[in-house]
């Protein structure tokens, strides 16, 4: 496999609420780009070819594995980690569900758990147990056996409501 | 950090005209959409392409229009997670919504494209693997290698089709638009696809998928897929069915299937079933010829045997069941 040797491009996107602008070249995936550009490491590089979910972010509000997603391909989007979800120290209502639920084992999988649940609230604020289920099909975990992940969604549906 | 891709130079032409003026200018470029397919190959060493040419935003690409024959055309940009909820989609062609519902997961519907699940690359367990593993096995006939390790003895390659939505598509009747240097051409959806598992689409260079044409009046459809997990995973077989009826008789029955062969393929042979009842002579009978022209191969860790039979079974649950339905 060849390296990059290529001029990187000025790549803008709002990360997180805020817009950045970075020299990234064309070949970087949107996952090393956030970690090793913009040191936001909650998003984990689990498989690397987009089987297990534990990349998922938010662009422009959906979910999306970026472990197979070019950076490049964000440019002028919105994209969300994990990191976006607290507020001044306060965990979001998914980020308590998951604490509180017990939702998170060895804890490797949670922040695809919790963006990929995000996607699901954002869209479906009462989801069924089949619509969580769906919405984290993408999501593999090898700890809890995925019933403490769904009472965690299932109670952070319920904060919002 | 992750192993760095190849290098290079990713391009995001506008319209079609301009993706195609690209691709020609550019050697050994490759189009790209949602690139859940070809981005992982090429992190696993497979291609190294100095230009892809991104199909991302090309917005008219992207749309689900009427077509002129009270049909729909289904731009080849539309995402997986579009088509499964389009309303119309929904409606009039349900059996697309569910195979479109079944394919991988939530993040790859949302970027993965109709005409990239259409194109999509043959897979198999000797050839969808890292660089290492490839290379430790002297790679294989699909890429770099000299022998095919599902049956070493020939040369073809055997690795299987896997697209969810193409048989669904078939048993539909919908035609692709083509777009390519020397123009655009209109043709059925069957005549994509070589049956060669190492070179599997009759696409020339510089060509790509612009849209399928879904006719209007369509029979009642079904799709089932099997696979190991219920979530993520490629058919190890996905059968769709199209079944008309005359009182409770068949009157036309059209069957497809996906990820048993190098292409999605028409069952043929169907036309006995004119007339039928789907007695259990009938059933067996069907499940018998479905079983026949599947032929799955070691390309996966599920033997064959199970695929075959589990193709046939699936194929006669849904034509009963299209038969008792309203």
């Amino acid at each position: 496999m060849s390296s990059s040797e290529q001029a990187p491009r000025l790549l803008s996107m709002t990360l997180n609420g805020r817009v950045r602008h970075d020299a990234v070249g064309d070949n970087i995936l949107l996952l090393d780009y956030l970690r090793e550009t913009c040191d936001l490491i909650g998003t984990k590089q689990g498989c690397d070819g987009g089987e297990c979910g534990a990349c998922t972010v938010l662009v422009d509000g959906k979910s999306r594995l970026s472990c197979i997603t070019l950076a490049a391909e964000c440019e002028g989007k919105s994209v969300e980690t994990i990191e976006a979800l607290a507020t001044n120290g306060k965990m979001s209502a998914l980020q308590r569900g998951f604490h509180e639920k017990l939702g998170s084992q060895c804890g490797y999988c949670t922040p695809g758990m919790i963006m990929a649940s995000e996607a699901l609230l954002r869209r479906n604020s009462s989801p069924s147990e089949d619509e969580i289920r769906d919405a984290l099909g993408g999501n593999i975990c090898r700890c809890t056996g995925y019933v403490k992940i769904i009472e965690a969604v299932q109670a952070a549906a319920e904060e919002l409501s | 950090m992750t192993e760095l891709l190849p290098a290079f130079s990713l391009r995001h032409p506008t319209s079609i005209e301009e993706a195609i003026a690209i691709h020609g200018s550019a050697p050994d470029a490759r189009y790209v959409a949602g690139g859940t397919d070809l981005i992982v190959n090429l992190r696993r060493g497979i291609g190294d392409p100095e230009t892809l040419v991104s199909l991302n935003r090309i917005e008219d690409f992207q749309n689900i229009a009427d077509g002129k024959d009270g049909g729909l055309v289904i731009g080849a940009g539309v995402t997986i997670a579009n088509l499964a909820n389009d309303v119309t989609i929904r409606t009039r062609y349900p059996a697309l919504r569910v195979a479109a519902g079944e394919i991988a997961g939530p993040g790859h519907r949302e970027t993965g494209t109709v005409g990239g699940n259409l194109c999509l690359d043959t897979r198999c367990v000797f050839y969808n693997q890292s660089q290492w593993w490839r290379e430790a096995n002297h790679f294989c006939l699909k890429h770099q290698g000299e022998i095919c390790h599902v049956a070493p003895k020939g040369d073809f390659c055997h690795a299987a089709f896997s697209g969810d939505l193409a048989p669904v598509f078939l048993v539909l009747d919908a035609e692709i638009e083509i777009a390519g240097p020397d123009g655009t051409r209109r043709e059925p959806l069957s005549a994509l696809y070589t049956g060669d598992g190492m070179d599997h689409l009759t696409l020339k260079p510089g060509e790509l998928l612009t849209g399928i044409h879904v006719p209007a009046n369509t029979p009642p459809a079904a799709y089932e897929k099997h696979r190991v997990r219920g979530a993520i995973d490629f058919p190890l077989a996905g059968v769709a069915v199209a079944l008309t009826k005359d009182g409770d008789k068949v009157k036309t029955l059209k069957i497809a299937v996906t990820g048993t062969n190098t292409s999605p393929f028409l069952v043929e042979g169907l036309e006995a079933f004119t007339g039928s009842t789907l007695g259990e002579d009938d059933q067996a009978k069907l499940a018998d010829i479905v079983q026949k022209q599947v032929s799955p191969m070691k390309t996966t860790l599920v033997q064959p045997f199970g695929r075959r039979r589990i193709a046939g079974a699936m194929a006669r649950r849904q034509a009963v069941s299209l038969l008792a339905g309203g």
